[in-house]
């Protein structure tokens, strides 16, 4: 960043000149949680389409999920998700399993990883179920300066269910998973954080219960931070009701009085960041009977709509729980930055008031599945500046 | 976001005739409401009587080809909606997993889309998970569907069957004519109003209960719903139905007692403890069948297990109306695919 303010008053020859009038210049969001499916599943997305849906997003990094096939959880595949990541169109860091494999029974090498700048590590697409493990993988990592996170669903009592359990499950008979699925390791984790003293991060919250025991964690001292998604801030279990796959997602959609837990969480601080849990599948794949399709929806180029349309929160906060709060949780220091001279030019330009209609045919994702097809967002990216670099003009990818 | 409701105002020609419920598909019990209901039970009827001739056949949807696209074992299912269309004069295909591509990662778009693509009016989808026909509709362009059981959630069919047994065994003992055919047009009077029916047995994970209690309820009859709480599902809301424990307290209330079968596999899911201690707490011994009164219909859909949910000679006791649903559910099949396919060819020729 050479200069900042509303003026500027001379431009070199040849710069580029973007126009955001009517919009707002935001520090680049920044997406905690992210599946760009390589190494294993190029064929749903690969580091270079997701990171192109992440710029067109209004990102400008992403925490890449370590359930790849390989599972990131050796320095060798690290380097080669960043490798993959070095000309992606935003910044790509990689999250690191916390147990080989992500089977949940020996630690993965943590330092190893550390060691390449993985700050943040996790299992996700599952708990670590052995309390015992967590505990050590907690103890293990206090000396490292990282951040363990948690996918929180007890396996035992979520295990066979495919949407919420409750009112629409039972009608629609379709096996449930209970909210206190998730709650029960939630519960367990923070007991595990204030033993070990090292900070934990609760990956996509989605009931009420969750966010009230974070809310008394977080009253407490406990070095704890959270995340919730676009989806668990907007749907509910209801719109399975039609058995359509794009709406099975793990954790499952939850009932209303869940929604509104979500975003009173999301209002008052409890929950940090908003995060997509972006997680492309084939079309083939979701049209699967819905207990044999794969749980996820995408979200990275629907995330800040979704929030500006659906939270009744001024758009700074919005921005906030997309930018900065997520920045500080990956330990991201080049992003989520006030705008200022000498500041790395990571910018999302935001027109807060279009309003335009989801249509996932046109997205840069390899994959479809989003829930939110066909409806009407208000506020999208203009343009995506990476390092200086404009790799979004105009809604437009440039490279 | 997307409707639940499978009922589609269709203008394709494949609706029923004049005076019929214009249904595209036959998804759920709800469907069709009580009219809807009332309906099919009234063409049945005159199935019924087609069922009885010499030759039991009727030109209605002759040109007509129906698949039977069964996903899951059934064969009592798929025979007796086969029988159904071949008395209606419809060509009849059998699509079975396990002779198809399916198995060999073909996707369920792909074999739906195949066979719509031979030129076919309707299908018959049975899949052992919750939803499929929905999905299936949902990929079709012409052909109608109909839910012949999936997963744990509908069986439409069976529930119609189940309350035409019902209507015409109570109406014929009452001396009456058929309860349907004496209905109100007008909705007012329902064929099971006042009519106190319990439900016995594995709700949880049944299509045949939760299409039973729409059906049912839709026809005006209070249901009370029998079983231990792990195999009720988890939440009730929204169901219009009484719950209870204690068969003991219920039998003698009750004017149809209808058993589900339990399935061996529930054992390992910490569900039950043992097949004996839920005979001995919720099956139809001998000795609670005394409880019944002396005139209440003992039905089930099939097949039983002797000995578990319902002692053998109360089965034999029972199995009069039993038998009696099996030869109904051609009849209630005819009068569903007639509905749906025929083009008002006159029923008599
Ligand atoms: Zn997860």
């Amino acid at each position: 960043m050479v200069s900042a303010g509303n003026r500027v008053e001379s431009t070199p020859a040849g710069t580029v000149v973007l126009d955001a009038g009517g919009c707002l210049v935001a520090p680049g969001l920044v997406d905690l949680h992210t599946h760009l499916r390589e190494p294993g599943r190029e064929e749903t997305e690969t580091v270079e389409t997701g990171s192109r849906s992440a710029a067109l997003g209004g990102y400008t990094a992403v925490v890449a999920m370590p359930n790849t096939d390989p599972a990131i959880d050796s320095a060798a595949t690290v380097r080669q998700v960043l490798d993959l990541g070095r000309d992606a169109l935003c910044d790509v860091a990689v999250a690191g399993a916390i147990t080989i494999g992500r089977a949940g029974t020996r630690l993965a090498p943590l330092a190893e990883m550390a060691a390449l700048g993985v700050k943040l590590f996790t299992d996700d697409g599952s708990g670590v179920q052995d309390a015992r493990l967590m505990r050590r993988a907690l103890e293990y990592a206090s000396s490292l300066g990282v951040t363990l996170a948690q996918h929180c669903e007890d396996s035992s009592l979520a295990a066979g269910g495919h949407m919420h359990e409750g009112e629409w499950s039972s009608r629609l008979g379709i096996p449930g998973q209970p909210a206190e699925a998730e709650e029960l390791m939630v519960m367990r984790d923070l007991a595990l954080c204030r033993l070990t003293g090292t900070p934990v991060h609760f990956l996509h919250l989605s009931t009420a219960g969750s966010i009230a025991m974070l809310r008394g964690a977080k009253a407490s001292g406990l070095p704890v931070t959270a995340e919730a998604t676009p989806h668990h801030l907007s749907l509910t279990d209801e719109c399975v009701a039609g058995y359509d796959t794009v709406y099975k997602v793990n954790p499952p959609l939850r009932t209303e009085a869940d929604v509104a837990a979500v975003r009173a969480g999301l209002a008052d601080g409890t929950i940090d960041a908003i995060a997509t849990d972006h997680a492309p599948h084939s079309q083939e794949s979701k049209e699967a009977p819905f207990d044999q399709a794969p749980p996820g929806m995408i979200g990275l180029e629907t995330a800040l709509a979704v929030a500006l349309t659906e939270l009744d929160l001024p758009v700074e906060r919005v921005v906030a729980l997309l930018s900065w709060q997520p920045a500080a949780i990956a330990g991201l220091s080049e992003h989520g930055l006030s705008i200022t001279a000498g500041a790395p030019a990571n910018l999302c330009i935001i027109d807060p008031e279009i309003e335009w209609t989801v249509d996932p045919s046109r997205m840069a994702s390899r994959s479809r599945n989003s829930p939110f097809a066909g409806r009407t967002l208000r506020g999208r990216v203009r343009h995506t500046v990476l390092a200086g670099e404009p790799v979004v003009v105009n809604g437009q990818a440039q490279r | 976001m997307r409707s639940a409701t499978s009922l589609r105002q269709s203008s394709a020609p494949n609706v029923a005739g004049p005076g019929h419920t214009p249904l595209r598909h036959l998804l759920s019990v709800s469907d069709l409401g009580a009219d809807g209901i009332e309906e099919i039970l009234r063409v049945t009827d005159t199935f019924v009587e087609v069922s009885g001739r010499a030759i039991p056949k009727v030109p209605a949807l002759r040109g007509k080809t129906v698949v039977s696209l069964f996903f899951e074992d059934s064969t009592r299912t798929r025979l007796s909606f086969e029988t159904a269309a071949r008395r209606l004069s419809a060509d009849v295909m059998t699509f079975s997993v396990s002779g198809s591509s399916v198995g060999k990662g073909e996707s369920l778009r792909d074999t739906v889309e195949t066979i719509e693509a031979m030129g076919i009016d309707g299908v018959v989808v049975r899949h052992g998970g919750s939803g499929v026909p929905w999905q299936v509709a949902g990929w079709l362009h012409q052909a109608a569907v109909i839910n012949g059981g999936d997963g744990s959630h509908e069986h439409p069919t069976q529930a119609l069957l189940d309350c035409y047994t019902i209507t015409r065994t109570l109406s014929a003992r009452a001396g009456a004519r058929p309860t349907g055919l004496a209905a109100d047009p007008t909705g007012r009077g329902r064929s099971l109003d006042g009519v106190r029916i319990g439900i016995v047995g594995d709700i949880r994970h049944s299509r045949v209960a939760r299409s039973d209690v729409l059906a049912f309820t839709a026809l005006g009859a209070q249901v009370v719903l029998v079983a231990p709480p792990t195999l009720l599902p988890p939440s009730l809301v929204g169901w219009p139905v009484q719950v209870s424990h204690d068969i003991e307290a219920v039998l003698p209330t009750l004017d149809v007692v209808y058993l589900l079968r339990l399935q061996q596999e529930r054992m390992h899911e910490a569900l039950l403890p043992s097949l004996r201690e839920y005979t001995a707490t919720y099956g139809l011994t001998r000795d609670r069948a005394r409880l019944l009164s002396e005139d209440a219909l003992i039905m089930h859909p099939g097949p039983v297990n002797r000995g578990v949910e319902i002692a053998a000679e109360v089965a034999d006791q029972a199995s009069s109306v039993i038998t009696r649903q099996v030869a109904n559910g051609v009849a209630v099949r005819m009068a569903v695919l007639y509905l749906l396919l025929g083009s008002g060819v006159d029923l008599a020729a």
